[in-house]
């Protein structure tokens, strides 16, 4: 049998169900391949013993013949899904020592599947940040790198090292989350698909909050059938999370049918930026080509609201991000900062957060703090809150004169360097550019990876869809998937 | 709008997050550059315009007010920084 790391979640299944491998197998190759790949920074809390113990659980589940298709799968947890009895960070020094007792409702899901946890996976403190670089597991590593160079790149953020894992085939899959593209910004750096669905499908129980209006849990995979899958797994109502949707889950990977004919698929000129790399520029539009190739209608249409995404985000997501993030205060959970004599309840306050919280959390922090103080609500938070209206509602417009799906490039460039001096907060946010709007909106949007640029990285573009249907959007994905044909795979050099 | 080093410390405060005073004008440098790009938003018109409650257009469910949970207190208290008899213990907040 060929590497199982390199089998996807489709051919895991198949060959667990007809007898080719055991989880137990499965799982030990990805552990055995962990152990080989600690300068990825990808896993920060491995979890070998536990792992074993519930692939051998699967197995016998899929002997006794009534497995789920996750049963047996071996997967990397994001470090922001509370799992029980396993430290739970969000990959800040704040929640240093942190074991939850309870298991975030969507790892539950995958963790009842039958699924198997490899362990915890870097990520951004917070899921601030689109490099990985605020971790205080220190940086995850992108497993690719531009063709006769040895510079270290980044995978992208907040979920690099999720992104990392699945790219070198340390994992079959892993779970993110995504609040302005921390999903499929990553996914898009690495090679590899990944979904955010319609806010309110994933239920945010025991999901360490950042902007609870804005984020949502997805796969990672290495297709779009994995991401139909896995997604499904994870999706569902949830009576503890008051914002998920009571719907039904669609058996999304039976709605994979390769048929987009008549389907029309909107190109925003807004999306055309100045300066935007040529390489960029023709992938997006040989994307068109193919989807117009399969029988898809393509039609140029604006989103007039565009330029006002960022700016609007960065009010509404450091303002929940300060209302969120007070609940850590030494007292609970986490770190506590030793205190000096005569040291009271403010200073404990004041002294934990200054030490337990990074530069980027702290910045956030205090803007939101900023913006919903008295005397600048109405003109920042109240302002924002309106652009994000607007912003949805240029989405509603195309979808009701006929858009079925959106197609954008998924980042502004290929993966960078680690460590490139960034002049200005803001010069790093712009990396979400063409991702924030969806969480604004609301909507599905799923990173796929369809080109190399000049230097060989992997670039991806972005299909967004109407609320609800992640059905749709995946089978108009896999069609991209197939007529791109993206098969390069990162050359070992770790 | 510019924020000076004194804005900065009452943010900081606000936050309750300890910032020395030689790193306040660095800070306040920050949010500026940060302000400053938020401060587009000024160009939208924004007339008649409700903000934004929920993204998706739904009613939030309702559920009988009864006791579900509870008879924890072990559970609760198991990540505390510092425990004693059942409680969370803090310093001294009343003198």
């Amino acid at each position: 049998m060929a590497d199982l790391t390199q089998m996807t979640i489709a051919e895991a299944r198949d060959a667990l169900r007809g007898g080719e491998t055991s989880s137990v197998e499965l799982t030990r190759a990805c552990l055995e391949a962990i152990e080989g790949a600690d300068a990825l920074g990808a896993f920060v809390h491995k979890t070998p013993d536990l792992a074993l113990e519930r692939a051998k659980a699967a197995d016998e589940r899929i002997a006794a013949g009534d497995a789920p298709a996750m049963c047996g799968i071996p997967l990397g947890i994001k470090d922001l899904f509370c799992t029980q009895g396993v430290a739970s960070q969000a990959a800040s020094k704040i929640l240093e020592g942190f074991k939850p007792e309870y298991e975030s409702t969507v790892s539950g899901k995958l963790r009842d599947a039958g699924a198997v946890m490899l362990g915890k996976l870097n990520m951004d403190e917070f899921a601030m940040g689109s490099s990985n670089e605020t971790s205080v597991y220190g940086n995850a590593v992108n497993p690719w790198r531009a063709a006769g160079s040895d510079t270290a790149l980044t995978p992208g953020g907040s979920s690099g090292g999720s992104a990392s894992a699945v790219a070198a085939g340390l994992c079959l899959a892993a779970t993110g989350t995504d609040t302005g593209g921390s999903i499929r910004q990553p996914a898009a750096f690495t090679g590899i698909v990944g979904l955010k669905p319609t806010y309110g499908r994933c239920s945010r129980w025991g999901i360490v909050a950042f902007a609870s209006s804005l984020d949502q849990a997805g796969p990672m995979t290495k297709t779009v059938r994995d991401a139909a899958i896995m997604g499904a797994a994870m999706m569902g109502h949830d009576p503890r999370d008051s914002t998920s949707a009571d719907l039904p889950v669609p058996d999304f990977e039976a709605m994979l049918t390769g048929d987009i004919s008549g389907k029309v698929i909107g190109i925003p000129k807004e999306y055309r930026m100045d300066g935007m790399p040529d390489d960029i520029e023709k992938l997006w539009s040989e994307g068109a080509a193919m989807l117009k190739d399969a029988g898809a209608e393509i039609r140029d249409i604006s989103l007039p609201h565009t330029k006002y995404a960022l700016p609007a985000y960065y009010v509404i997501a450091p303002a929940e991000a300060s209302s969120n993030l007070a609940r850590y205060d030494g007292v609970r959970y986490g770190y506590r900062a030793e205190l000096a004599p005569g040291d009271g309840i403010t200073e404990m306050y004041e002294k934990t957060r200054a030490e337990g919280f990074g530069a980027e959390v702290k910045r956030r922090v205090m803007i939101g703090t900023y913006v919903l103080s008295a005397g600048f609500y109405d003109a920042y938070y109240n302002r924002a809150r309106r652009v994000r209206a607007l912003i949805k509602r240029d989405f509603d417009e195309v979808f009701a004169q006929g858009v079925d799906a959106i197609l954008t490039p998924a980042t502004p460039s290929a993966a960078f360097p680690l460590g490139k001096e960034v002049a200005d907060p803001v010069e790093m946010y712009l990396n979400d550019v063409f991702t924030v709007t969806v969480n604004l909106a609301g909507l599905p949007g799923v990173a796929v990876p369809t080109g190399q640029d000049a230097d060989g990285l992997p670039m991806g573009l972005q299909l967004i869809g109407r609320p609800w249907e992640e059905g749709e959007l995946l089978n108009t994905a896999q069609v991209l998937e197939s007529a791109a044909g993206f098969v390069a795979k990162p050359a070992k050099w770790w | 709008m510019s924020i000076d080093t004194k804005t900065a410390a009452n943010v900081a405060k606000l936050a309750r997050i300890r910032v020395d005073e030689a790193d306040l004008p660095a800070l306040a440098g920050e949010f500026n550059a940060i302000l400053g790009f938020i401060e587009q938003l000024e160009e939208v018109d924004v007339d008649g315009v409700e903000p934004m409650v929920s993204v998706t257009p739904m009613r939030l469910k309702r559920r009988e007010d009864v006791v579900t949970d509870g008879e924890q207190q072990g559970r609760v208290l198991a990540n505390a920084p510092e425990a004693r008899e059942g409680f969370f213990a803090v310093p001294k907040v009343v003198e």
